[in-house]
């Protein structure tokens, strides 16, 4: 201990720096490998759904497509978009810190908490149409049991079930009850991820990353983008599965 | 401090590179192509653009080798669990015990 003390003092100089690192960037790789350790669980964590999702869509390939086609494409093609734009202002952020020019972080950390609740605001529109088409599986909104209407062959309203051959109401259900549990659980995600940006905004604001000390900016970074990657499956396998089967 | 900084232009790159495989898996969600090449495609599509926000975005190709080792291990760990678990709903139809 008392030969850290003599050793480069220089090197010990900055007010973030815990007593138990030897230096500025041995704590800063601490804390990016604590952060992946961290996101090894979280995949583990969505690879059980993503298991389950590959289970019953290879049991049920008809209802999954079917089902999925009753998503909308537009709202979630939009939704990838603003993902990755937000995913893109984040990597910004995170470089405009290293190079210690703050207002330009400050700005790209405020953008990127705007799409992530833009994101969260189309999501929130789509489950409102879902609740409409009494789509909410099992009995989880009392008054609004799973109850959708099928649509006859040849009827185009948008707002009743459309099942190709082979395809049940009963299995649509499954679908629909992986549906809120994968897009339910990476939406909670995105609203920590958005309470973490708020708390980087303030401390932005406070001057308190710089190039030497920004591990908050750079660990929530890593954080977002792993909830952008969990959308990059979650968009073609939940919204694009039976696209090709539909004016079949 | 030797900390790689990644360059803007490469951040746009990626970017770009992102837009333009979502545009491209929409686009290939409606051709009708044959067996299951479209889930196939798809997946591909899906895996590439993950590989660059690993890479470029999370910085994993500029950190120590040991991001790497413990990415790699994570999504191995998570093949076993695939692996297994689908060997066993797979083939339960090969043999008829009462089910």
């Amino acid at each position: 201990m008392a030969s850290h003390a003599t050793t480069a003092p220089e090197t010990h100089g900055h007010p973030a720096l815990q007593h138990h690192f030897e230096n500025m960037e041995q704590q800063r790789e601490a804390g990016t490998l604590g952060m992946w350790v961290f996101l090894v669980t979280e995949i583990m964590f969505f690879g059980g759904m993503f298991l389950a999702y590959t289970l019953y869509r290879s049991m049920f390939p008809a209802s999954f497509a079917s089902a999925s086609n009753h998503l909308d494409i537009t709202l979630g093609t939009v939704n990838t978009a603003v993902l990755i734009l937000s995913s893109f202002t984040m990597a910004m952020a995170v470089y405009f810190t290293q190079v210690g020019k703050h207002r330009p972080q400050v700005l790209c950390l405020i953008v990127t908490l705007v799409l992530g609740l833009t994101f969260l605001g189309i999501k929130a529109k789509e489950y409102s149409d879902k609740y409409h088409d009494h789509l909410i599986p099992g009995r989880l909104l009392p008054g609004n049991p799973y109850n959708p209407v099928v649509a006859e062959h040849g009827d185009k309203d948008p707002h009743k079930l459309h099942l190709l051959e082979g395809a049940t109401v009963k299995q649509v259900e499954m679908f629909y009850w992986i549906y809120f549990a994968m897009t339910g659980m990476h939406a909670l995600h995105m609203i920590i991820g958005a309470g973490l940006l708020t708390y980087l905004i303030i401390f932005s604001l406070k001057r308190r990353f710089d190039p030497e000390y920004h591990s908050p900016v750079e660990v929530i970074g890593l954080y977002w983008h792993f909830v952008d990657i969990v959308w990059i499956f979650l968009f073609p396998l939940l919204y694009l599965l039976g696209r090709h089967l539909e004016h079949g | 401090m030797s900390e790689h900084i990644v360059p803007v232009r490469i951040y746009v790159t990626i970017f770009g590179v992102l837009l333009v495989g979502t545009a491209l898996t929409v686009w290939a969600a409606f051709q009708d192509f044959p067996w299951q090449l479209n889930t196939i495609v798809a997946m591909t599509i899906a895996i590439t653009k993950a590989t660059f926000v690993v890479l470029y975005f999370m910085h994993v190709r500029y950190s120590t080798r040991l991001i790497l080792v413990i990415l790699t291990s994570a999504l191995f760990w998570m093949g076993i669990m695939f692996a297994l678990t689908f060997s066993d709903y797979w083939t339960r139809s090969w043999i008829s015990i009462g089910y």
